[in-house]
């Protein structure tokens, strides 16, 4: 049976994590190559590294990161941030990627996805869609980390996206991000039910209990989340155990 | 001893190679070399076929190299030099793919590739992410492999072998999915071992030590 996965989800600003991963025994706490091999080591189904600046110079860290985090984690990376073409997608698959995460390209011209799917495959096609409420069961994409409103239905554009060619979408509320109040329940499950392709949760998660939420209510396939892990507040194993007794498959190790 | 992972432009080599140096390294299984030429095939000890996308495409990417093909039928047809299929390069062993048109294999695995069909229809395509493996025979590849370990699934579509006796391992989404097949020197995965942790690194290191 599939198993429902847990994401870490690191932010990376110059190569260094930003806000830090507070895992007692890490050395480095900021460098993403040792936080990778933490998650790595306490279980993790994948791992996420956004690149937060998506500036040319910093592109280059991030090329690196994927390098060195491929030669020493033998688990699926994503990679986000600045993607602006299937040239980029192909850069980081070479250097360690597994998957790549669109966003503002693909709402400017969601042929980008089209293009990177017909080249590499929808398997490592992914598209991170940023959604706000707008009115009850209407949520429309935002840009610009959730700052520029583009008027395209969230649900419309998840659809177009998958027509494209994308194999998994990563759906962040951004009502909801960094508020620790759970996912945007709502939104999720009108995404996830209008795909047929696996909708990773994002956005919110303060409990592990919006972690169930997410797949019971949300019926997302993953759930991504980034402070209650890197704080420390929960550990992977125990967000695994606590979703397995709710009755959900996990893989526990 | 040589390993030649074989580089046609298909997907995310980099994984592969790593996994392979590592484990190439902890058990002194010698050298590893990624290499699209013919004569690099042909010399090898141990051949690795990877492989991300489209059937299609890794297929038309796989013939455009000139002799490339042969290669592959001389080392592991004519010399029987142990061979390793991933994911597409797994599915490259099957007379046919049913991938977007009609497709030609290898035929080394009697069996066609066709998409994935799950009985309950709200199971999400590609099957995507860790599921735990059924172990239908042993195989020295699978050493200290157990049946419930967990390996790392991206795929739409699958090989249904002809031969029972060709498959290894299934999992089970919404039915039965293919996930080894194998037979002589030959063994394929549908799954990928280089990012599936523990299980993973050990059938590459079984793989490594192989004689068959």
């Amino acid at each position: 049976m599939l198993k429902t996965r847990i994401i870490p989800c690191l932010d990376v600003a110059e190569g260094r994590v930003v806000k830090g991963v507070n895992f007692v025994d890490l050395v480095d706490a900021g460098d993403p190559v040792e936080s990778a091999r933490a998650y790595d080591a306490a279980g993790a189904d994948e791992l996420c590294f956004l690149d937060i600046m998506a500036t040319a110079e910093n592109r280059s860290t991030m090329f690196d990161l994927a390098t060195r985090t491929a030669e020493q984690c033998f688990m699926p990376l994503t990679i986000g941030g600045g993607v602006r073409s299937h040239e980029d997608v192909r850069d980081l698959l070479l250097a360690g990627a597994d998957k790549v995460s669109f966003n503002s390209a693909a709402v400017a011209d969601p042929n980008v996805v089209a293009e990177a799917a017909d080249r590499f495959g929808s398997q490592c096609i992914v598209v991170a869609i940023d959604a706000k409420t707008v009115a009850p069961g209407k949520w429309e994409i935002f840009t610009h980390g959730g700052r520029r409103a583009t008027g395209i239905d969230a649900v419309e554009f998840a659809r177009t996206v998958v027509a494209k060619g994308a194999g998994e979408i990563l759906l962040t509320s951004m009502d909801r991000d960094g508020t620790k109040r759970g996912f945007n329940l709502p939104l999720t499950r009108a995404i996830a039910d209008a795909v047929d392709v696996p909708v990773i949760a994002s956005g919110g998660v303060g409990t592990l209990d919006h972690l169930v939420e997410g797949v019971t209510e949300g019926h997302a396939s993953a759930v991504l989340a980034a402070s209650i892990f890197h704080f420390g507040t929960f550990t992977i194993g125990e967000a695994k155990e606590h979703m397995a007794k709710a009755g959900i498959p996990m893989r526990l190790t | 001893m040589l390993t030649t992972i074989v580089d046609y432009e298909s997907g995310n080599l980099h994984s592969a190679q790593k996994a392979f140096e590592r484990m190439a390294a902890e058990t002194g299984a010698g050298e590893v070399l990624v290499s699209a030429r013919p004569e690099d095939v042909v010399r090898a000890d141990r051949i690795v076929l990877p492989g991300d996308g489209a059937f299609p495409a890794c297929a038309r990417a796989l013939r455009a190299q000139s002799g490339l093909f042969e290669a592959l039928e001389e080392a592991v047809i004519g010399k029987g030099r142990p061979f390793f299929g991933i994911c597409v390069g797994m599915q490259m062993l099957a007379d046919l793919s049913h991938e977007y048109a009609p497709t030609p294999g290898f035929g080394w695995i009697g069996g066609e590739v066709d998409k994935i069909a799950p009985s309950d229809t709200s199971l999400k395509i590609p099957h995507m992410g860790w599921n735990d493996l059924v172990i239908d025979r042993p195989h020295p590849v699978l050493s200290g492999v157990q049946t419930g370990e967990h390996a790392y699934f991206v795929h739409s579509y699958q090989l249904h072998v002809r031969e029972q006796s060709h498959l290894l391992a299934h999992c089970d989404y919404g039915g039965r999915i293919t996930a080894i097949v194998g037979r002589e020197n030959i063994i394929g995965t549908q799954f990928h071992p280089e990012k599936s942790q523990r299980a993973g690194l050990r059938m590459i290191a079984n793989f490594l030590a192989w004689a068959p």
